[in-house]
């Protein structure tokens, strides 16, 4: 029986290992080009342009699409887990090097590239912070201008997570303005437009290039004290690519200037309102302004379900395998030695009360972006609930029968492993069980650092307001939960012994 | 073969077993009765090292138990605790063979010995492949007792073996363990609270209270011969209930 378990384990982790994802294995080759792109739309355009004009010269280019905030990519390009990202001039100067008194441009290549980093001419179009509401309603109270908001102190304000935290954003914009609103609120860029509309929010930021303004009716405000730095769109790049491979810089900055500001209006508003993909999009405009002929091509839903399925598979088999086999030792111990057991478990518990999105995000110092973070949070998400079934698996153990195992004359080690754990595996593999569904459902979020997953068409379809892929991510996710618990309840008859089984009927 | 000396146990303020001596030789069975709680499973775990004494010390065979030589000792000794205590993941046969295919025994040799045991208590071949809440009372009991003979061991500890039978399955039992007793020529130390049963089996009756030894001698010595008002009662008590 015993044996059975570890045969199936090593057939996990073999089976795991023969469907790593040729990313990872790929890891640091020398001739990978590494792009990265924020999660919201304009970025993830500006990513696929870099993408397919690499791609067309021949160049082996990942693009890792929709990663979290703007600290996680800037640390992976000058930590080397990307070697490209677009950026803006004022996130730069605001966010990334805050705190630095940089006075102009040559000071602030001068900055970078003492980190290794090169700054790409401005492409085209200056995607400058606005603040904005509806027109409808702007008419009404006569507001032309953000000083005119003084006036309206009752009006619940929207804003982006980051815009209420960086130097530029709500805090200053409050200051230099002296708004008097105190309802406001940190909320998803994505999500306010709905909150626009259904009147739970009447101001929101904005990007100067949102293809919602139109859509939904909106007024920018007009920044009468100049409070908004620029916002030039810009590649950002490692200095060691000049050196690795000048073709391919050079290339890269064919799309200096020729973005203009209505020309990033209109893509955005192709992805996001006529629900054209990011790549097509992207390639289109290359053909248009560069004449570069890419090899554009529609990737049909069942192949993302197919990449997807397979990406959050090895999320979770992964991560609950090395959870098995580390969290059923610990349970052991944490039964053989009580003392430092329960050391153990409130270690463990500590871990189990960070929000899973902060865990996955912690690791990122760690192990940089991709599956490897993801799949160290799933790992010590699933320690718990082992480590506790196995530990109270064991301690629930009769006496009698400990006491009949011990007077046998079996050492300690063959108790454990011919008694103690079989009765206590009903507990263990019920604890493997919540793991496991535990993991599917968090392994969504893996997505955001660039784990893929069912995440992506979830986190997609937030940013897209597309309710369908939306449910492209959550309902194979849900059905890979429901798969899983169906998994467990199959293999019960096979690692629990049926003379448990007959106990728990009777 | 088994000599208790001047053993004590306390748990926390109660004095389970206090000053106990015990000698058990070969081929005589003892039986240990006594009120509920009087310390006869204390005793019991005490000779088979399952817990240690605060006091006193265990030999077995003229050799000291110690933590190094207690594995060795415990396969030379049978032991059938309260309750049964067989495993429930593990059917009847693999209950009874669990040590000796530990101690890599060849398979015919294990098939035989299982053969002579299934024999010697009666017990249904049938039945060897149900797991025990397959199994009746008896029948349990039956193969707990099988588990502790299998390695022939040279003692037998019994804690009330025939616990929760009832009466026509527990006589039955009695003359079949009588009988295996007899043919097998262990030493054996039974525990009971049947003051019957104990003067059915015992050459050598301990009755104890409150940890302690108040009378040891043969059945007629208890009934003729009562050490003090306890010892009357506790004998009469089950006897007047008839
Ligand atoms: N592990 C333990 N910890 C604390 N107290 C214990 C422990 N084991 C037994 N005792 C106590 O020691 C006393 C003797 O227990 P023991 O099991 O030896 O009684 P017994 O004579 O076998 O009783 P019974 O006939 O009911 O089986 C009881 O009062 C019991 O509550
Ligand atoms: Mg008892």
């Amino acid at each position: 029986m015993i044996s059975k378990t570890k045969r199936l384990l090593l057939g996990i982790v073999i089976a795991a290992n023969f469907c790593l994802p040729q990313e990872s294995m790929a890891g640091d080759s020398k001739d990978e080009v590494n792009v990265g792109s924020k999660k919201f739309t304009e970025s993830v355009i500006l990513g696929e342009m870099a993408y397919y004009l690499l791609i067309n010269n021949g160049i082996n280019v990942i693009h890792k699409a929709e990663l979290g905030g703007t600290q996680i990519l800037f640390k992976s390009l000058v930590q080397g887990e990307l070697d490209i990202y677009p950026e803006y001039t004022g996130t730069i100067l605001q966010e990334i090097l805050a705190g630095e008194s940089i006075k102009n441009e040559d000071e602030l290549k001068d900055k970078l590239a003492s980190m290794g980093i090169l700054m790409s001419e401005p492409l085209g179009f200056n995607n400058s912070y606005v603040i904005g509401m509806k027109k409808e309603i702007a008419e009404k109270l006569n507001i032309n201008k953000v000083s005119d908001l003084r006036n309206y102190p009752e009006l619940k304000f929207g804003f982006s997570n980051e815009f209420m935290d960086r130097e530029d954003g709500w805090p200053s914009l409050q200051r230099k303005y002296n708004l008097p609103q105190r309802d406001v609120r940190g909320i998803d860029h994505d999500i306010g437009y709905r909150g626009l509309e259904n009147g739970s929010i009447d101001v929101i930021d904005l990007y100067a290039t949102d293809a919602e303004i139109d859509y939904y009716n909106l007024k920018s405000l007009e920044d009468d004290l100049n409070h908004f730095p620029e916002y030039q769109a810009v590649f950002l790049y490692r200095s060691d690519l000049v050196t690795r491979n000048p073709e391919l810089v050079k290339s890269l900055l064919r799309l200096e200037g020729i973005i203009s500001e209505s020309a990033m209006i209109k893509l955005n508003a192709e992805v996001k309102l006529a629900g054209k993909s990011e790549g097509e999009v992207a390639s289109r405009f290359l053909e248009r302004e560069l004449n570069v002929e890419t090899e554009f091509y529609q990737v049909t839903i069942i192949d993302k379900l197919i990449q997807n399925t397979y990406e959050h598979l090895f999320l979770v088999v992964i991560s609950l395998s090395a959870a098995i086999i580390i969290a059923i030792p610990l349970g052991i111990v944490t039964y053989k030695i009580p003392r430092f057991g329960q050391l153990l478990l409130g270690l463990i518990g500590v871990i189990q009360t960070i929000p899973s999105l902060a865990l996955i995000v912690f690791m990122i110092p760690l192990l940089g972006i991709g599956a490897k973070p993801a799949i160290a949070a799933l790992f010590l998400y699933s320690l718990l609930p082992i480590v506790r079934n196995t530990y109270s698996g064991l301690k629930d153990i009769p006496l009698q029968l400990s006491e009949s195992a011990e007077a046998l004359g079996l050492p300690s080690k063959v108790r454990m492993m011919k008694i103690e754990l079989p009765l206590a595996s009903r507990s263990i593999l019920s604890g493997i069980k919540t793991a496991a569904v535990i993991n599917v459902g968090t392994a969504t979020l893996g997505a955001i650092i660039g784990a893929g997953g069912y995440g992506q068409p979830i986190l997609t379809g937030i940013r897209l307001d597309d309710t369908g892929l939306i449910l492209q991510g959550a309902i194979p996710a849900a059905l890979l939960a429901f798969g899983v618990q169906g998994l467990f309840e199959l293999l019960e008859p096979i690692f629990v012994s049926k003379g448990l089984r007959l106990g728990e009927n009777s | 073969m088994l000599r208790l000396k001047n053993v004590s146990k306390k748990f926390e303020e109660l004095q389970a077993v206090s000053s106990v001596d015990l000698n058990l030789w070969e081929r005589e069975t003892i039986v240990l009765v006594g009120p509920s709680g009087c310390g006869k499973s204390t005793l019991i775990r005490l000779a088979i090292g399952i817990i240690a004494p605060d006091e006193g010390e265990v030999y077995f065979k003229g050799e000291l138990v110690t933590p190094e030589n207690l594995m060795e000792i415990r396969r030379k000794i049978g032991y059938v605790i309260q309750e049964g205590g067989l495993f429930p993941h593990l059917t009847a046969i693999q209950n009874i063979r669990l040590v000796a295919e530990y101690l890599n025994w060849d398979s015919d040799k294990i098939k035989n010995r299982i053969k002579e045991l299934t024999d010697l208590t009666h017990f249904p071949v049938g039945a060897l492949e149900r797991f025990p809440l397959e199994l009746s009372g008896g029948q349990r009991q039956r193969v707990s007792l099988m588990r502790a003979l299998m390695l022939d061991p040279e003692m037998l500890l019994l804690d009330e073996p025939l616990g929760a039978l009832d009466p026509m399955i527990r006589a039955d039992l009695q003359d079949e363990l009588k009988e295996i007793f007899r043919s097998l020529g262990k030493a054996v130390l039974l525990v009971t609270h049947d003051i019957h049963e104990a003067g059915f089996f015992a050459d050598e009756i301990l009755l104890m209270k409150d940890g302690k030894v108040l009378q040891q001698g043969s059945i007629r010595e208890l009934l003729d011969d009562p050490v003090d008002d306890f010892v009357k009662k506790f004998i009469s008590a089950q006897r007047n209930r008839v």
